[in-house]
């Protein structure tokens, strides 16, 4: 998904919205991430005070409680914590399958053991802009697959929307409960300065990683109980029951007493632990598509004591195996009949057929215009800067300057299929330039980011590391966003590269209350 | 529960179960061997061994004619047996990786655990000693494995699906273990009541874990007669098959709380003939004809458990 490169983006007022303008660049941008003169990315502890010993002017309030406390403690001490949390973790088994390997294999993820601290005012920020962006989300969603007043104000390009392989016709004039379409966003947010905060990702669909947001947190407690005294850290484990409250709240009808199911891909998907943990956490069953059968078009689920129906169903399956019917005629993932039962009202998906329309990089450009156009606001938290490689002065500008960017796959995920302009080869930029000529609208270019530091414990002793964050928003009949999210952390030196399956490691995130 | 769940969790215990029950047959087929008697007579023991254990076409093909050594490997850690305990072990970890929801962590730690032992042991590895020793470890990590879910698991259907499968294998095992001893093994007639049948018949109250039980209940010699009804009616030792009627009977009750089912009812009239039978009319009947029949009401009770339950999709 993310990878930015550093170009040194001057910080922004917040509300000031990000239009993606091909300007030239002012300075030409270093060849390669590795080279020393690198511009000072913003670091969570210190700010811009630069790399130097972290001595106590240097550190920002949010962390001073926690510095004054990391000074007392022996690099020892942190490495015996950490070989702790790996310990735990390996027991909890929070693990995932990665891809792409002769044989998958079971990994954890990289744990951490120094949180990233964000203030109350920070939070705030973040939770207004995030909450902001789903609001406008769903509002569009509804309208697209209702009057699409949107496409006739002129404000985005209807054949943009209509011809978008996730638009789903089939969601055309359907009343969802509620007219919520997103039950839950995983936002991804990089930030580059004290207030500087971007949108980088949506995630609309079955957006993952709340797992590691809870058990990051279960583990730090159990580590550090003397910091969670000296520190009021907002707790976040009651994420399980407002989801479930939310599920629940949006069955069909307003029914008093929902039968509500996870529907997983099944033990051999990447996020299987994720869906067993969080069924576990809500109390529900975790179901796969042949445990579910559609009669008279009601969901029912295969139970010991027969048919049971079903009324919610928090689908961990994207849209396309969702109903061998429907869609892909081959899935053995999905149920069939399913949408023709949620056509009929009879059966509540969380999040909605057709969400994906809205969270795919082409569309990403359009989500501010969204937040004006329905709600009349400014947006909070920006955009990236964005090059729609469709258009041909962003195409024209992207290809002359394909070594400052990172050029991306409009349906692309986890990290894979995408360019990081600094750090590629000529050889390599060249033929990725190839694949853009051959299909320009597969892509959108973006400048590369200084991500934000938060120190993290390495090999050598505490030391910067890129950061992102995913805060998850559940929307139900009200909005929640619980105070913390996945901090995920590259933990290669220089590396701007976060995601899992790209070696990236989480990390605990708190929100200090005021 | 979902049917799938309880067709998983009833699985991995007859798994489990069944890799105990393979390394208690072997390990009394070694001790048998040992006489000078039986290694006489050769072949005909193993071959008893393979037909309650194993597939004796698949290992005719494979491995020819029958040594000890040869099936002690094909039912210990040949992987393409599907009744090897190697395999045995595999699958009831894999049908406990589906249902981690279902099971306890420590439940799934523990059976991980015994795999990722079991799985790349090969047959040198074991060496003629190891064997035993083998054996042993197989029943221990059985034994713990019941005790951690017995200990550690909420009292639901999940648990009573687990309960189930452990018992309905156990009376199928024990079953075939004493068929086996008196249908196969028939002793020759001057054999009867001397020291090398007695030695048998102390192994197979050993295999079952019953030497000492036998010796509470009748403080006597052993004698065939009482050895079967200590395994068959006695419903005060573990591993009779009255006992394991008298637990599957029960989970059947729980089971069915809601409705009655044909399964429940099956079970009660198999446990009725245990509850109320004599061996006297067993042995007029033939034991080996009891067994037969025992095995085919014991098997039909486990297909009709799936078919009740909707175990299967």
């Amino acid at each position: 998904m993310k990878a930015a490169t550093i170009k040194p983006v001057k910080a922004k007022p917040a509300a000031k919205p990000a239009v993606a303008k091909p300007t030239a660049p002012k300075v030409a941008a270093p060849k390669l991430a590795a080279t020393p003169r690198k511009p000072l990315a913003f670091d969570e502890m210190t700010a811009f005070a630069g790399n130097g010993p972290v001595t106590p002017e240097k550190v920002r309030d949010v962390y001073r409680v926690f510095a004054e406390w990391q000074a007392t403690v022996p690099a020892k001490e942190f490495e015996r914590k950490r070989k702790e949390a790996e310990l735990l973790f390996r027991r909890l088994g929070i693990t995932f399958l990665v891809y792409g390997k002769e044989s998958s294999s079971e990994r954890l993820i990289p744990f951490d053991v120094i949180p990233r601290i964000f203030a109350a005012e920070e939070w705030q920020l973040i939770h207004d802009g995030c909450c902001q962006r789903v609001r406008a989300i769903n509002a569009f969603l509804h309208d697209i697959y209702h009057n699409q007043d949107i496409l006739q104000a002129g404000r985005i390009p209807a054949e943009e929307v209509l011809i978008n392989p996730q638009y789903r016709p089939e969601m055309q004039g359907l009343d969802v409960p509620g007219g919520v379409y997103v039950h839950i966003a995983g936002l991804d947010l990089v930030r580059t300065g004290e207030r500087d905060f971007y949108v980088l990702e949506d995630n609309l669909r079955t957006p993952s990683g709340v797992s590691y947001m809870l058990e990051n947190r279960n583990v730090m407690m159990r580590l550090f109980p003397d910091l969670f005294s000296a520190h009021k850290v907002a707790p976040v484990d009651n994420y399980p029951a407002h989801m479930m409250a939310s599920l629940r709240a949006l069955a069909p009808g307003g029914m008093n007493n929902p039968t509500v199911v996870l529907l997983s891909p099944g033990a051999y998907n990447s996020a299987y632990f994720e869906h067993v943990f969080l069924a576990d956490q809500m109390g529900i069953d975790v179901v796969e598509g042949q445990d579910l059968f559609v009669k008279n078009g009601h969901v029912f689920m295969r139970t010991t004591k027969g048919p049971q129906q079903v009324d919610v169903i928090y689908r961990r399956v994207d849209d396309d195996y969702l109903d061998p019917l429907a869609f892909h005629r081959d899935s053995m993932l999905g149920v069939p009949g399913l949408l023709a039962a949620y056509r009929a009202g009879n059966v509540t998906l969380a999040n909605a057929i057709g969400t994906g329309v809205a969270d795919d990089k082409s569309m990403y450009v359009h989500v501010p215009e969204m937040i004006r156009f329905y709600l009349g606001e400014e947006p909070i938290i920006s955009n990236v800067p964005t090059y729609v490689l469709r258009n041909d002065k962003d195409r024209a500008y992207v290809l002359a300057n394909l070594d400052k960017l990172v050029v991306k796959e409009v349906h692309g995920s986890g990290g894979y299929g995408m360019l990081v302009g600094p750090a590629a080869t000529t050889k390599e930029r060249q033929d990725f330039a190839k694949r853009i000529l051959a299909n320009p609208g597969n892509y959108i270019a973006q400048p590369t980011l200084s991500l934000s530091t938060c120190p993290t414990f390495v090999s050598k002793g505490i030391a910067p590391r890129h950061v992102d964050f995913r805060p998850f928003v559940v929307t139900g009949k009200t909005q929640t966003l619980v105070p913390g999210g996945l901090t995920r952390v590259a933990l290669i030196k220089g590396s701007l590269v976060v995601n899992s399956s790209q070696g990236g490691g989480t990390k605990d995130t708190w929100i200090l209350e005021s | 529960m979902l049917g799938r769940s309880a067709n998983h969790l009833y699985w991995m215990s007859r798994y489990i179960e069944r890799a105990e029950n393979t390394a208690r047959i072997l390990e009394i087929s070694q001790r048998m061997a040992l006489l000078p008697h039986v290694a006489k007579k050769g072949a005909s023991e193993w071959q008893a061994v393979l037909e309650i254990a194993g597939d004796v076409e698949d290992y005719s093909k494979r491995y020819g004619d029958i040594t000890a050594a040869k099936v002690t490997a094909y039912l210990t850690l040949d992987r393409e047996n599907h009744s090897s305990i190697w395999s045995t072990i595999r699958a009831a970890r894999e049908n406990a990786h589906a249902e981690r929801v279902c099971i306890t962590s420590e439940m799934w730690e523990s059976l991980n655990a015994t795999w990722l032992e079991v799985k790349d042991l090969t047959p040198a590895m074991l060496g003629k000693n190891g064997q035993r020793d083998f054996f042993d470890w197989i029943k221990e990590r059985s034994h713990l494995f019941r005790g951690i879910t017995f200990g550690t698991m909420l009292r639901d259907d999940a648990y009573h699906f687990g309960r189930l499968g452990t018992f309905v294998e156990r009376s199928d095992n024990v079953a075939r273990i004493l068929d086996v001893k008196y249908h196969v093994l028939l002793p020759s007639v001057e054999d009867v009541g001397g020291a090398i049948d007695n030695f048998q018949w102390g192994a197979l109250l050993r295999s079952v874990s019953g030497f000492r039980a036998y010796h509470r209940v009748y403080h006597d010699t052993i004698e065939p007669r009482r050895v079967t009804e200590l395994l068959i009616l006695n419903d005060s030792m573990p591993r009779s098959l009255h006992s394991c009627l008298d637990a599957t009977v029960a989970l059947l009750g729980m089971l069915s709380a809601d409705k009655p089912t044909e399964a429940a009812r099956l079970a009660g009239e198999l446990h009725a003939s245990l509850h109320y039978g004599k061996i006297g009319d067993i042995f007029k009947t033939g034991l080996h004809e009891f067994l037969t029949i025992f095995l085919k009401r014991n098997n039909a009770l486990s297909a009709e458990i799936q078919h009740s339950f909707h175990l299967a999709a």
